[in-house]
Formats: structure tokens, sequence, C-alpha cells
């Protein structure tokens, strides 16, 4: 297990962080969070021109660069540093990762160069009205209809980028399949006849989620019939560990924001920052973020390493963000005192933020259960 | 001296311990042979007990008395701390004098810094010493001073002058133990245990060359040795003395040593929470099946691996030896969180055990020992309050407070009243 970056990790990190300082500054993400879409094409195809970041953690035989989650989750974090607007989660790092851990060669080779490269863009459904953050509770039904294909009936919710995505993997129950209780993913058609795609209103603007609802929607089977419950909980695990990375990447904007304007601010003939009141709180906030830090490195580097104990990893530091990133946003509102309540200082759209990324693909309560059922047995320290 | 070679070293280390291991010699004759040729501090300049090795070949020697099994000097708890002093502030003569008895562990020490009226501010200290008839007179009372009772001699911070600004009137000096004006009685502390003393020193003399550094200057004396107990208090830091498994006069004199000085920590890992036994305890009580109670396991040891990862990443890019610098203060603060937590989940796994203590108590009465020991882990060795000071003025380089105390004489300071 390797403790820091390396020096190549650094000097991404700071590429990284230049480009999307210069590309989302928050300008630009109060403009993209007013539309439909919540994000433009065109600098979607900029950023993978450049940088090429749908294809960073993809293996080079599809069309990848062949890096792993410590970068990707490099990339997570800075993207949540600059908020940027764009489906790169529901794509780069759920749909990829999913047809990664599920779906056959054949498909690997069709699918994931279009990802890697930018030119698709897909999302992954597993989730529906009212259901669980495991995703193994599908009430989607998949109906053979014919050879290869499949006609897909069922409503999926919280889609991530469900509106604008040009194909959706659905996890989905096959209908006369001698397991009841087992799971296949399917690949459909964003467009095809049948999607029938709405758009939820999001507390949090910048993160688009849609209902999507299928009746005898065309769709592919991904990888092999009823066996993508593992493969869809890894997958779902590894988006936890980069959900905590991009976390993490907010709450310390949140945690600078604050101080700066700390340091800023004069009240009673002197800057607020010299308030022990302030300081102590301040050192508080460094305390919640650094240990979330620590923990979400921990889990990019599980996941990168594949290490048996990675899913109570993933949910440790999953819930590790959920509280550091609540309770930082809260401070940094409250640091900020009456301007920090308004619309026109940005610490709302890192707040808005933080509270739903709290809550998708499980909170901490939630997280700390799947962590405790996963913490391998045996002594307290075998973590 | 420059030239040596790894296979010279080895040897020369090798033909000497061949010379003169002896493990039937008693603990302080060994090491006077051991001191006296170099060979025990082998970093140290040649007029110093040392022979100007470097690390590497500094190894090798301990490697060859490791092989063979022999002793090292002393060099645990409050004598490190009198040795770095004196390397660092000593005067030649002061060195000769002291380094050789210590590394020997003919003398052993304590720190009397603290006192009654100074915690936090160590600097705010009012025991004086005043030159009378050609030596210090020194009188005051100093707190927490482990070791005191059966200490040769003292590192003593005392004030020397009141008419200067408070850190400015300090002066440093190394007081002998045994005599009439000094008197030592154990300090109880809330969890039962006594580890540490109080001090009372009532026109106790000090020879006037036992003055370390300049006078005046015993606040920057006093950060040396400071520095050096913080890393000394870092887990990660100097692995204390582990007792050889040999038999002879040397080693159970040495063993006896590590008893006493270790005797005080006893109950160290308790003060720390004993997050260890959180799963193996949930388990056997059954309380791991309980939701409730499974959230409160899960954020401990969300906390606890968290801390593990922050400490191995903050320590990853240091050379070996090099000190945490004001990230130490994060990592202490860190500490004292998890430590409150688990004395907190310890006592959800207990359920009514917890009302209980010694071998009616819950784990032969460790829990009880963790409830009433983790309030000390954050106030020793700076309270968590002067750790948040730390992190925010050097981490986040926030602006000082305004002090009221440190522009004029501290004559005229307010301070605590006696008593």
């Amino acid at each position: 297990m390797n403790y820091s970056f390396t020096s190549e990790q650094n000097d991404f990190r700071d590429v990284v962080r230049r480009y999307f300082s210069k590309t989302s500054p928050p300008n630009v993400v109060r403009r993209l969070m007013e539309t439909d879409a919540g994000w433009e094409r065109s600098q979607w195809d900029d950023m993978n021109a450049q940088l090429g970041l749908c294809g960073l953690h993809v293996p080079e035989c599809y069309g990848g660069m062949g890096f792993g989650f410590v970068e990707l989750g490099i990339v997570l974090e800075e993207m949540g540093r600059a908020l940027v607007c764009s489906p790169f989660f529901g794509s780069a790092v759920m749909a990829t990762a999913a047809i990664l851990n599920a779906a056959s060669e054949a498909q690997k080779l069709a699918w994931l160069p279009d990802l890697a490269a930018g030119r698709q863009v897909a999302t992954l459904a597993f989730m529906e009205p009212g259901s669980g953050w495991r995703g193994d509770c599908a009430g989607t039904a998949a109906r053979k209809s014919g050879e290869d294909s499949y006609e897909l009936s069922g409503a999926k919710a919280y889609v991530l980028d469900g509106h604008t995505a040009d194909a959706i993997i659905v996890a989905a129950r096959r209908e006369g399949s001698n397991d009841p209780q087992a799971l296949s993913l399917f690949l459909v058609d964003g467009d095809a006849a049948g999607v029938l795609r709405t758009p939820l209103q999001t507390l949090d603007t910048t993160r688009k989620l849609a209902r999507i609802d299928f009746s005898a929607a065309k769709a592919e089977l991904v990888g092999e019939p009823d066996m993508a419950h593992e493969p869809l909980a890894r997958t779902l695990a590894q988006a936890a560990a980069m959900l905590a990375s991009e976390m993490i990447g907010g709450a310390e904007r949140l945690r600078e924001s604050a101080l700066d304007y700390a340091n800023l601010r004069v009240q009673f003939g002197r800057q607020i920052s010299s308030f022990q009141a302030m300081k102590h709180r301040q050192a508080d906030m460094l305390v919640e973020v650094e240990l979330a830090k620590a923990a979400a490195y921990q889990a990019a580097q599980a996941a990168a390493s594949d290490l048996p104990e990675f899913a109570a990893i993933a949910s440790l530091a999953k819930a590790a963000a959920s509280d550091a990133c609540r309770q930082t946003a809260i401070h940094a509102v409250q640091v900020h005192g009456g301007v920090g309540f308004t619309w026109e200082n940005d610490t709302h759209l890192w707040f808005k933020r933080a509270k739903s990324s709290e809550a998708f693909l499980g909170d901490a309560v939630w997280h700390r259960e799947a962590m405790m059922q996963a913490w391998p047995t045996g002594r307290s320290d075998c973590l | 001296m420059t030239d040596q070679t790894e296979m010279a070293v080895r040897a020369e280390i090798r033909a000497w311990l061949d010379r003169n291991w002896d493990p039937s010699l008693s603990l302080v004759e060994w090491r006077e042979r051991l001191v006296d040729s170099g060979w025990g501090t082998p970093t140290w300049p040649t007029r110093f007990f040392g022979r100007e090795l470097d690390a590497p070949l500094s190894a090798i020697v301990e490697e060859e008395m490791r092989r063979v099994g022999a002793v090292g000097v002393a060099r645990s708890g409050a004598r490190n701390l009198a040795i770095q002093t004196l390397l660092s502030h000593g005067t030649d003569a002061q060195k000769l004098k002291f380094l050789r008895p210590t590394l020997t562990g003919a003398f052993s020490w304590c720190q009397l810094f603290s006192e009654p009226g100074s915690g936090s501010d160590l600097a705010g200290a009012t025991t004086r010493a005043d030159f009378v008839d050609g030596r210090w007179v020194v009188n005051g009372q100093k707190v927490w001073t482990t070791s005191a009772d059966h200490a040769d001699w003292g590192l003593l911070l005392a004030r020397t002058d009141w008419d200067m600004p408070k850190h400015k009137g300090l002066s440093f000096f190394l007081i002998d133990m045994h005599q009439k004006g000094i008197e030592v009685r154990p300090l109880r502390q809330m969890n039962g245990y006594a580890s540490f003393n109080e001090v009372f020193l009532t026109d106790a003399e000090v020879a006037a060359e036992n003055l370390i550094g300049d006078l005046g200057s015993g606040w920057p004396v006093a950060a040396t040795t400071l520095m050096h107990e913080r890393s000394h208090g870092d887990p990660s830091a100097a692995k204390p003395t582990e007792p050889v498994n040999g038999l002879g006069r040397v080693h159970e004199e040495e063993r006896r040593e590590i008893e006493i000085a270790t005797e005080p920590y006893g109950w160290y890992p308790q003060r720390a929470g004993r997050v260890d036994l959180i799963l193996d305890r949930a388990r056997e009580t059954g309380t791991i099946e309980d939701p409730a109670i499974r959230q409160e396991i899960a954020k401990l040891m969300i906390l606890d691996r968290s801390a593990k990862w922050l400490g191995l990443r903050a320590r990853a890019p240091l050379a070996p030896g090099e000190g945490l610098g004001p990230t130490g203060s994060l990592i202490k603060l860190i500490g004292s969180i998890v430590a409150r937590k688990a004395a907190e989940v310890h006592t959800y796994i207990a359920g009514a055990d917890a009302m209980l203590a010694g071998g009616d108590g819950a784990h032969g009465g460790i829990v009880a020992e963790v409830l009433v020991s983790v309030p000390a882990v954050s106030i020793a060795g700076g309270t968590d309050e002067i750790q948040r000071n730390i992190i925010a003025e050097r981490i986040l380089g926030m602006p000082k407070d305004a002090s009221v105390d440190v522009a004029r004489p501290f004559r005229d300071v307010p301070k605590n009243t006696r008593g």
C-alpha cells in the first residue's frame, strides 16, 4: 500500500486542477446548472480532446490509457473541487465500470472505445422508485424477444444524467429465469422506442437525475444472463470509492473558501480569523476533511489493487465522506455568516452538492452497516 | 575516521565486543566500558563518547551489538531529554560531567517544568531562582513530574528575572534531587494510579555551573527538551527500550531498569481508548448484533482507521527521525477524538457492567480503566485547545491571538494565586 502519491500523480493533479479552474469557474457552473441538460457537448469534447479523461482508467486494449483508480480518484477529487458539470460520473465511472465488470470481451471491444473517447455518453440505471441503494430489488423485467434481444419493461429512478445519456445500462430480472432473484444487466439506447425519460427536480442542480420508464424497449444483454449481482455490487463499491474522492475535493474547497473569507472579513476591528472561536472551528474542519481524505485515498488504492477488503474500505470511505462533507458544508455557510445564505455567494453550490452526495449511492448510516457486514472477520486492526 | 568502510567498522566492533562484552558485569560497569569506547553512541563527536560514524555505519554497530545480545546505553524517558538538551545547549564541561553517568544509567532524571499555576502556559512559570552567595536558591512548586521520586537530577525551568517579559526571564538549570530543600509527593490521579509527583522546592540549591545556556535563555532551551518529548510521545518515533532476554547480572539489572522506567505507563494503552478490544468485546457480549450499537462501532472504526491512514500518509515523506512539525498537533488532536469515541463505544458494549471496575468490571477491569483514563489524553502533552491553536496558526496560517502578557514585565502579568 502506498501512503503518498508519486510525483507523476502529483503533476497529473496539477494539470487537471489547472484545466478545471480554467474551464469550470463558478460562473460556468451557474450557467450550466440552469440548463435542462446540465452539461455541454462542446466542453465535454474539449475535456476529452485535451486530457482524455474518460479513458484514463480504461485498459489500452479497449482504447483507454490504462491507468487505474488512484488516477481516476485524482480526477474526481479535482472535479469535486471545481464542481464540474459533466456526465463524467455516470459515464466514465459507473457505466464504464459496469461494462468492465460484467460485459463479454466482444462487448467491451465494441463499446469501451467510444466511451473512453467520450464519443458516447452512458449511465447506469440500478435504482427504482422507493428502492434501496443495493440495486438488487429490480422490478424491471426483461422478456426475451429474439435470438440476442430482449424487451425491457418497468421504471428506474435517480438515474444520473439519465435524460441526456446516449446509452443506459439497466439492472433487470429476466422473465422465466430459473432463479427469480437473479439480476442481469442490459444496454438500452437512450432514444429507443419505449424509453420515456423524465428529468427530476434536483436539490443540487449541478447533478441532474431522471426517471426512466421502459415499455417493451429493445435491450441487449450485457455479459452473462442472471450473473449481474456480483459485478453490479463491485461496480457500486467502485463508484462509492470514487464518489468519496469527488466529495473530499468539494469539502476541501469549502474548507478553504471558509478560511479565505474568515481572513478577509473584519468585525470588531479585527479579522474574524483572529478569534479563537473561528480558529478552533477551522482546526476541526481540517481534522474532518483530512480524515475523510485519508479514507478516500485508501479506498482508491484498495480499488486499484483490488484488495479483498476493498468493499469494506469503499463503504468506510463513503460513510466518512458523507459525514465530513455535510459537516464542512454546514461550517462553511456558518463562517460566511449572512452572506453565506445568499444565492449570490457560491457556498450554496457546494453545500447542495455535499447534501446530494451525502445520500447518493448510500448515506453514512447505510454504508456503516455495509462496512460492518463486509469487515473482514478477525481482529479490530485487520483493515 | 572518515574513510572507514563498512567492513572495517564491522570488524572493529566485533573485536571490541569479543574482548569486552561480559554479561556477568554490573549494568553500570558494562556501560562504562561501552561509553568510554565510543561504541555506545557511535554517531556522536569523538570527544563526547562517540566515534563520528554516519547513520548507516552506526546501524552496523547496532546490528553487531544485537547479534551478541549486548545491552546498549541508557536513553529511555527523561534520560534522553537530558541528553538531548545537554547536546544542544550544554557547555563542554557540562557535557563531560553529565553525559557519561547518564549514558551508563548511573544518573536518572526528571523534568521540572509544569507548575500548578502554569500548565498550557508553561512560560508563565513562577518557581523562582535567586542568586545568593555564589549559588542559585530555588523556591516554588512543580507538578506532573514522572520519576521525581527516584531521580538523581532534575531539568529545571525557573524564573530568574521578574522585570523581563515572561519568555525572557526564565533560565534552565540542572538540579540535584538529593537535597533537603526538595520534597517529592506522589500525585494521585482520577484513575487511581499515582504515575507522577508534585515537587516542592524550598530554598533548594543549584551550583552556579549548572545553569544551562545563558541566563534568561531558559525558554529556548526548554523548547529543545519539549521537542524531544513530543517526538518521544509519537508512537512511530524511536522504539522503547526492549529488554534482551539474556542471562547474567547485566541483563537482570537492565530488566529492572526498564521495569522502573515503564512502571508509570501501564495505563497508557487504556488512555488511548483500546480500540483493539472493541470488535472482540462486541462479539463476546452479543452487542455486535444491536443495530444501534453497530452504528457506533462503525463510527469508531471509521475514525480509527482513517486516523491510522492519515498518520501513515503524514509520515510517508519524512526522513527517519524527522519530526512531524505542526502536523503532529493534528495527529494528537485526532488521537483525542478517537480515544473519546472509543470510551463512549466501550460504555455501550459494556452495558450495566460499565458501572463496575476491577475484578468485577468488564474485561477484568480494563474497560473501567479506559473510561477513567481517556480524559487524560486530551490534556497531557498539550491540551486539545492548544493543539487547535497550533493547527490554526501554524498549519492554516491564521493570525495569532492578540496577547496581553508577552510585551510587559512578567511582574505585572496577572497570575494564578497560590494555594
